[in-house]
């Protein structure tokens, strides 16, 4: 009946740990987190998508947007996608200053994206269609709102990595952490596509 | 001058970890921005000037966002079914089903809801 001694509490795991290089996971783990951001923005546009219609009264989609403010913002998204692009294709080549430029150059286009998206929100509520206005607006400016927050700390981040390589130079860690971002960048001009068709282009077509 | 050594090491490091298309070419991210653009100026242009009915066109720009999203996918996100040894397009194809209920069930169903209203019901007449 009684067990061999060896037979301990030590069996039930591995005595020692399976060596991972570090960061082996990281890429995985923060593609993940995308999908769920990608599940919080796919509440938001169901939200919108129920509530889109729903007026109370107040102005309309097609009253309210301006497309071709529309055109020019997602284009600034576009030429930010590409420039980053660029900035990944000089971390390969270990570039360390032309890195830099095109990350700085990145920062402009989603400054220049968040600005008029600024400039378009205050407008909205100076015409006095701000997001207590109906629930169409109130879920228009949540999802808006949202994807421009996640620009705003797109552009924390890039500027933050821009005086990490200045420090550190192109060390793995700091590669690891621009193709992080650059998943980031990448996926929130897919969420955009997502914006401007439903939002913008379809509300023009009510 | 740091920067040849670091990129010596840092490349060769990477590389031994990764997959060789995680960063693409610059051909790629060229393909990728040009198709973007197309497929983004002719929604707008479709609906600044509305040439065909609203119904066509609004079946026309929903099927253009769909393959501007997989074009960005591809071409700036670098998805394809080997990365990460296929566990990222699991997480994805896993994510889009969801997304795919959510959506569509929460459209369905609300604007059902709205349709079986009873037509004379009017809540300053409620309780």
């Amino acid at each position: 009946m009684s067990q061999p001694a060896a037979y301990t509490i030590d069996d039930f795991h591995l005595a020692e740990e399976p060596h991972h290089p570090e960061g082996s996971s990281t890429m995985l783990g923060f593609w993940i987190y995308l999908m769920s951001d990608c599940l919080i923005f796919a509440m938001l546009f169901a939200t919108y998508g129920v509530l889109g219609t729903s007026y109370a009264g107040g102005p309309t989609p097609r009253e309210l947007f301006d497309l071709p403010l529309v055109a020019v913002n997602t284009a600034m998204l576009l030429f930010s996608s590409i420039t980053y692009g660029f900035a990944m294709l000089a971390m390969v080549d270990g570039k360390k200053g032309a890195t830099q430029a095109w990350l700085l150059v990145t920062a402009v286009f989603g400054l220049a994206f968040l600005g008029i998206e600024l400039y378009e929100f205050n407008h909205l509520i100076h015409e006095g269609a701000g997001p207590w206005t109906s629930a169409f607006l109130s879920s228009f400016f949540t999802l808006v709102g949202t994807h421009g927050l996640h620009v705003t700390f797109g552009i924390v981040w890039l500027v933050t990595l821009v005086v990490q390589v200045q420090k550190r130079g192109l060390i793995p860690a700091n590669r690891r952490r621009l193709m992080c971002l650059s998943l980031f960048w990448h996926f929130l001009d897919v969420i955009w596509i997502g914006v401007f068709t439903f939002v913008y282009l379809m509300g023009m077509l009510r | 001058m740091s920067a040849p050594t670091d990129h010596g090491h840092g490349h060769h490091d990477d590389h031994g970890h990764h997959d060789e298309g995680a960063h693409g070419s610059r051909k790629e991210y060229w393909i990728g921005f040009l198709l973007s653009v197309v497929m983004t100026a002719i929604p707008f242009w479709l609906v600044m000037t509305q040439p065909i009915g609203k119904q066509a066109i609004a079946m026309t720009i929903m099927l253009f966002a769909a393959a501007q999203m997989i074009v960005h996918m591809i071409f700036f996100l670098h998805m394809n079914r080997k990365a990460e040894g296929g566990w990222s397009i699991m997480a994805l194809i896993f994510t889009v089903v969801i997304v795919v209920i959510a959506l569509s069930g929460s459209l369905w169903v609300m604007y059902h809801m709205n349709e079986n209203m009873m037509p004379t019901m009017d809540m300053s007449q409620m309780g």
